[in-house]
C-alpha cells in the first residue's frame, strides 16, 4: 500500500519492489542514506560533504537506497525484510534438535579430525625435554578404563601380529627388544587436560613394522590389549620417528600399571591412544571399531 | 552525519508529518556475524567449561588441587566427550565468523570507526566518568566514543587470543612454536581460561550497555536501522 508522496516518482504497482524507490532526482543519492559502511558518518578527511556515500553505496542492493523521506509502512517493510535476511542464523538451531544433534556433532568432530590429519607433518617432532624437566615417576598418573593391572602373565606373553604383513604370528618380547633402543623425554597429554613429562624407552614402531614386513601403504595399525582396550593409529603416525613400541619408563621396565610388558608411546597423539599391555597388532585398511574411547564419541585422530 | 538520516512519515488525509528519523547503522554482514558469533561464543564457553570440569586445575595431576567446581548445569555437553564434540564443531563456526567479520571491516574500511587508536586515549576517562560516576556526557563527535572503541577493539583482540590459545592447546605439537610463545602447553591452557573470563567480562559490560540504551538501539543490530538516533 503506497501513499502518495509528491517527492517520489509515481509508484507503479507492477514494477518490482526494488524499483519502487528508484530515485528520479540524482541529487538525493549524494546527500542521502549512508547505506553501506555501518553507522552514519560525516565526510572522511579529504572528501567533500555528500561524497562519502558514493564509493560506499556502490554495489549494494538497491533496496537499501531509501530516499530521504519514507512512509511508515514502507519503512516497516524494509525493516522486516532486513530482519528476515538474518534468518539463516537460525540454522544453528538444528543443533538443538535432539534427532539431528548427534549426527551433526559427529560430522563436526569428523571435520575437525580431517583438518587435524591435514595438519600432521611426518617430520615435525614433538618437543623433547631435559631430564631435569621430567615429572617424578610417582607423580605420573595411571589411568585405565577397567583395571590398572589386567594380570598379564609375562612368561606366556607374545604380541600377535596379523593383517597386511609378510611375517604374521607370535612375537616374543626379546625379539622386539632386539630392535634399536630409543629413549625420549616427551609430554604426555591427557584428554582430561593435565599433562606430565615422562621418559619412555623402546623401539620405533617403524622398525618393528619393517621387521614384520608390514605393508606401509595400508591405512591403519590397530592394537588390542590385555584389558580388552583397543586402539587405532593412522599409518603416517605409526611411521613417525617418535612413535615407539615402548617397554621402559624412566629407564626401568614398565610396571604393570603402566602397561607392562609393552605399550605404545606416541607423543604426537593424545594420551588415550597410547594403549597399554598390548597383546595384538594388525596392519589393515579396514577398521570397524576405532578405539574404546572413540567408540563412545571421542576424536579418532586426536593428533596433538 | 545528518545527511545519512532519513525521515519516516505518516500521511493522514492531505497532511504528511515526520513521525521519526532513522539511520542505517549495521550492514547485513556485520549483523549476521554478530548473531552467529553470539551463539557460537555461548557454545564455546559452555562446552569449554564442561571440558574444564574434567580437570578443573592448573596445577599437577598428582596431587590434584581443584581451582573451582564449576556446576554441570552451567555447562554444555554433559560430559567430556560430548563437550569436546560441541567445542571442536563450533570452533570452526566461531573462527569463520570472526574471519568474515574482520575481512569485511577491513575491506570496507569500516574498521576505522571502531578501532581504538592513540588519539582515543584522552577520551576514555571522560566516558568512564560519565557512565559510572555521574560525570557530564562528553560531546558526541563520532559514531563510537573512545570507551566503546576500547571495548570493541579489546573484544576483537580477545577473540583472536581465544583462538590462538585454543590452537596451542589443541595442537601443542603441530603448533609447538605457538605453544612455546605462551610458555608451553600447561601455560597456554591457563591463558585460554583467562581469556575466556576476559571475554565474558566484555560480554557482561556489552549486555548492560545494550540494556541501558533501549529498544531502538537493540533493534538496529537486528534490522540494521536505528530509529531516532541520538545524532
Amino acid at each position: 500500500m503506497e501513499s502518495i508522496d509528491p517527492k517520489r516518482p509515481n509508484p507503479d504497482p507492477d514494477r518490482g519492489e526494488a524499483e519502487s524507490f528508484e530515485p528520479k532526482d540524482p541529487g538525493w543519492q549524494a546527500a542521502g542514506v549512508q547505506a553501506s559502511t555501518g553507522k552514519g558518518r560525516g565526510p572522511a578527511p579529504g572528501e567533500r560533504p555528500g561524497e562519502e556515500n558514493s564509493a560506499a553505496s556502490e554495489g549494494l542492493s538497491s533496496r537499501l537506497h531509501l530516499p530521504k523521506s519514507v512512509p511508515q509502512a514502507e519503512f516497516s517493510r524494509v525493516s522486516r525484510r532486513e530482519l528476515l535476511k538474518l534468518a539463516p542464523v537460525l540454522a544453528l538451531g538444528a543443533f538443538a534438535i535432539p534427532r539431528v544433534q548427534e549426527s551433526l556433532l559427529k560430522e563436526g568432530l569428523g571435520f575437525s579430525d580431517w583438518a587435524s590429519s591435514l595438519l600432521f607433518r611426518r617430520r615435525h617432532l614433538a618437543p623433547t625435554f631435559a631430564d631435569s624437566e621430567l615429572t617424578a615417576f610417582e607423580k605420573f598418573p595411571i589411568n585405565d578404563y577397567d583395571v590398572d593391572d589386567p594380570g598379564v602373565v609375562f612368561e606366556r606373553w607374545t604380541l600377535t601380529v596379523s593383517g597386511a604383513v609378510h611375517k604374521p604370528g607370535e612375537y616374543r618380547l626379546e625379539q622386539i627388544q632386539a630392535l634399536p633402543l630409543m629413549r625420549q623425554n616427551t609430554r604426555h597429554v591427557c584428554v582430561e587436560g593435565w599433562d606430565v613429562i615422562g621418559r619412555f624407552g623402546g623401539t620405533r614402531l617403524s622398525n618393528f613394522l619393517a621387521m614384520i614386513g608390514a605393508d606401509t601403504s595400508a591405512r591403519f595399525i590397530t592394537v588390542t590389549c590385555a584389558d580388552d582396550y583397543y586402539e587405532t593409529l593412522d599409518m603416517a603416525t605409526a611411521l613417525h620417528p617418535q612413535t615407539l613400541l615402548c617397554w621402559e619408563m624412566y629407564d626401568q621396565p614398565l610396571t604393570r600399571e603402566h602397561g607392562a610388558p609393552l605399550r605404545l608411546n606416541v607423543p604426537t597423539k593424545i594420551g588415550y591412544k597410547q594403549a597399554k599391555y598390548l597383546t595384538g597388532l594388525k596392519v589393515t585398511n579396514i577398521v570397524e571399531k576405532v578405539g574404546y574411547w572413540e567408540d563412545q564419541g571421542y576424536s579418532g585422530f586426536y593428533g596433538l | 552525519m545528518s545527511d545519512a538520516v532519513i525521515e519516516i512519515t505518516r500521511t493522514t488525509g492531505e497532511e504528511t508529518e515526520v513521525v521519526a528519523r532513522a539511520v542505517y547503522e549495521h550492514p547485513l554482514v556485520v549483523r549476521f556475524c554478530h548473531w552467529l558469533n553470539a551463539v557460537s561464543l555461548l557454545v564455546m564457553v559452555g562446552s569449554g567449561l564442561q571440558i574444564f570440569r574434567a580437570f578443573p586445575s592448573f596445577g599437577a595431576k598428582i596431587p590434584q588441587k581443584d581451582l573451582i567446581n564449576w556446576p554441570q548445569s552451567l555447562a554444555i555437553g554433559g560430559w567430556l566427550g560430548g563437550a569436546l564434540q560441541w567445542h571442536l564443531t563450533f570452533m570452526w563456526i566461531y573462527i569463520a565468523t570472526g574471519l568474515v567479520y574482520l575481512g569485511y571491516q577491513i575491506f570496507r574500511g569500516n574498521y576505522r570507526q571502531v578501532l581504538f587508536t592513540r588519539g582515543d586515549i584522552p577520551g576514555v576517562w571522560p566516558m568512564v566518568r560519565h557512565y559510572f560516576f555521574f560525570g557530564t556526557k562528553p560531546a558526541v563527535r563520532e559514531a563510537y566514543n573512545p570507551l566503546q572503541k576500547l571495548a570493541y577493539s579489546s573484544a576483537i583482540v580477545l577473540g583472536v587470543l581465544s583462538v590462538l590459545t585454543g590452537l596451542a592447546i589443541w595442537k601443542p605439537v603441530q603448533f609447538s612454536w605457538l605453544a612455546w610463545l605462551m610458555g608451553g602447553f600447561h601455560w597456554a591452557r591457563l591463558w585460554h581460561f583467562v581469556v575466556m573470563w576476559l571475554i565474558l567480562a566484555f560480554v557482561f559490560g556489552h549486555l548492560v550497555m545494550v540494556l541501558l540504551h533501549g529498544w531502538n538501539n537493540f533493534l538496529s543490530m537486528l534490522t540494521g536501522w536505528k530509529k531516532d538516533p541520538e545524532y
